[in-house]
């Protein structure tokens, strides 16, 4: 499929409106209301976001590079804090207690303790498998070294690598192949028990075995916890996710159930992203 | 040049051929030049330095034996020892690592993790920077006029350390800060991403990465201040002592006692210097003799900062 251009013209489906999220049906773990994001140069990277999350769902954010998605999802656990200048509008309600996760009144540490993140490239520190695992546990406090063995292995079950580790717990996380990294790491946030998983592009950096691997893992993950997933790969989001968000210039241009974003989109811009015509 | 210009190719190509290889054998001919050049500059330092080395190792190495490392400086040459030399530079090292390490390791910690970047991270960062190209005998001004008389502390072995400390703080510091900005971003957002508060980070994250870094800082810090005479010489060391300060762990309880910070001391550069400034040439086989110790002791302290780094660097990265 060849098309002149890569970008579409601002005469054609960038200008049509955005097309709101519809009521939902189904119970929510959070709602994201009017968001916006501003980097510290001024820079506004999203653009007045409504967006629900389903609860213990999957909702997969796509769009093209650059388009908001991984500032929206590092946005809900306040990665942005770490550094200066950066500024959050809006609200992200979580429905359970309402708490306003990007209010100023939130600690962002407390956030990061109800949502957890795993990242793009798998980032396993240079300690034990176990300690790995343990760490989130560690920082909570927690010192009580039963109560740690139970969680690590529960996480390890919970992220489908606990038969590939059991027998070399004490050994050095960096061992690991890619993928087991990128488990460890899902294992690692799962540990907790947080509320929502955040997932930036989790399998980019992992050949399609691993990838296969991570992916059931998610599906099966969504029955316990809340998974957002941001995703290069539309295939990935059509396999595994129940909702599908499309970004494009910061904006949510397109918002619905998962089958019916990729099968008849009913925004111009979705429909050029998800047949291939720029992206 | 083996490649054929013949073939395929028309006439205008083979002759921006034979241009190309004229300029490629050009470069060649620069490149062995300049290696050339740089071997001949590299060979004359280094004969200069191992003749240095090998002049002080063929007149002094005879004259240490166990009675030149166990008996104190005396008139007589041939009865003369560095005992009070080398536990005076050992305990001066032992202050000066104590205050140096943990004060250096702390601002850089500060000033790559906590300061906002601002006007007054700024003016701390400039002042690093010039602090570590202070001459080493303005720091021993300082010594004088703050420690020794404005804070009547004396001509002592804290002083000393303290003195160096001031002076190696810069090179812990910047080896501090090197070592922490290397440790790759995800790491430390990936510790953010699970709920760790900023002290958490610091302290089970950085602080363990960056270790080799910091230790190698260390270690280069104290190998240069074990060899500083002049800011010992300006705060008044003595040249002569025929003493030891109090040992700093005894028999008794507590066990522990720090009445040797306040004892005069000398140190082996001074000793060393003492030795020189005589006339008689048994006193010069001592100050060689002194000099061959002094330099091993700094030599195994940089081997030591190679292998931590090497142990250190090879255990995270497996």
């Amino acid at each position: 499929m060849m098309d002149t251009g890569m970008t579409p013209k601002a005469s054609d489906t960038s200008t049509l409106p955005p097309i709101k999220p519809a009521a939902e049906s189904e119970p929510l773990c959070a709602r994201i209301e009017g968001f916006s994001f501003f980097y510290s140069n001024g820079m506004q990277a999203i653009k007045n976001v409504d967006m629900p999350i389903l609860d213990r769902k999957v909702t997969a954010i796509i769009g093209p590079s650059g388009c908001g998605k991984s500032t929206l999802l590092r946005s809900l656990n306040r990665m942005h804090d770490l550094y200066p200048g950066n500024r959050y509008e809006g609200r992200v309600i979580l429905e359970q207690d309402g708490e306003n996760l990007i209010g100023p009144e939130a600690d962002p540490v407390v956030v990061r303790l109800r949502v957890g993140m795993v990242f793009q490239k798998p980032n396993p520190f240079p300690k034990s498998i176990f300690e790995n695992v343990a760490a989130g546990l560690r920082v909570r406090g927690i010192k009580n070294r039963a109560v740690i063995e139970e969680a690590v292995e529960t996480a390890l079950k919970r992220a489908a690598i606990w038969d590939e580790v059991k027998d070399k717990l004490h050994g050095s996380a960096n061992d690991l192949s890619g993928g087991q990294q990128q488990r460890l790491c899902i294992a690692r946030a799962l540990a907790p028990n947080p509320e929502i998983l955040l997932l930036d592009e989790p399998t980019s950096a992992l050949d399609p075995i691993a990838t296969a691997k991570v992916e059931d893992l998610i599906q099966d993950l969504a029955e316990t916890v809340t998974v957002v997933i941001v995703t290069h790969n539309m295939q990935q989001a059509a396999r595994i996710s129940h909702r599908t968000a499309f970004m494009y210039l910061g904006q949510l241009i397109e918002f619905g159930e998962t089958s019916q974003i990729f099968t008849s989109p009913k925004h111009p811009s979705t429909e050029s992203y998800i047949t291939g015509r720029y992206g | 040049m083996s490649v054929t210009t013949q073939g395929s190719l028309g006439n205008a190509a083979v002759k921006t051929d034979q241009a190309a290889y004229a300029a490629i054998a050009r470069a060649k001919r620069r490149d062995i030049i300049f290696s050339v050049g740089g071997l001949v500059v590299m060979a004359i330092a280094m004969t200069l330095l191992l003749t240095l080395i090998g002049d002080l190792v063929v007149r002094g190495l005879g004259r240490i034996d166990y009675d030149f490392l166990t008996n104190f400086p005396s008139r007589k040459a041939e009865r003369a020892g560095i005992l009070s030399a080398w536990v005076g530079s050992l305990l001066v090292m032992l202050v000066t690592a104590l205050l140096a390490i943990p004060i250096g390791v702390a601002a850089g910690l500060y000033l790559e993790e906590y300061a906002r970047k601002g006007w007054l991270a700024n003016l701390i960062e400039i002042n690093v920077a010039n602090l570590a190209g202070v001459p080493s005998i303005i720091y021993g001004l300082l010594a004088v006029g703050m420690f020794v008389y404005g804070m009547n502390l004396g001509k002592t072995v804290l002083v000393a350390g303290m003195t160096l400390a001031l002076l190696i703080l810069p090179i812990v510091i910047v080896s501090t800060r090197e070592a922490v900005r290397a440790i790759p971003k995800i790491i430390k957002e990936g510790a953010y991403g699970l709920g760790a508060d900023q002290w958490q980070v610091m302290w089970n994250y950085i602080l363990p990465a960056a270790r080799p870094g910091i230790l190698t800082g260390a270690i280069v810090g104290l190998s240069r201040a074990i060899g500083e005479t002049a800011p010992i010489i300006t705060i008044g060391a003595l040249t002569f002592i025929a003493f030891l300060p109090p040992a700093p762990i005894t028999g008794e309880f507590p066990f522990i006692n720090f009445d040797w910070l306040n004892a005069p001391f000398t140190v082996l550069p001074i000793q060393m210097f003492n030795w020189v400034s005589r006339p008689q040439a048994d006193f010069h086989t001592n100050a060689a003799a002194t000099g061959v110790v002094l330099m091993a002791l700094t030599l195994s302290l940089n081997g030591v900062a190679i292998w931590i780094r090497y142990r250190l660097r090879k255990g995270s990265r497996n």
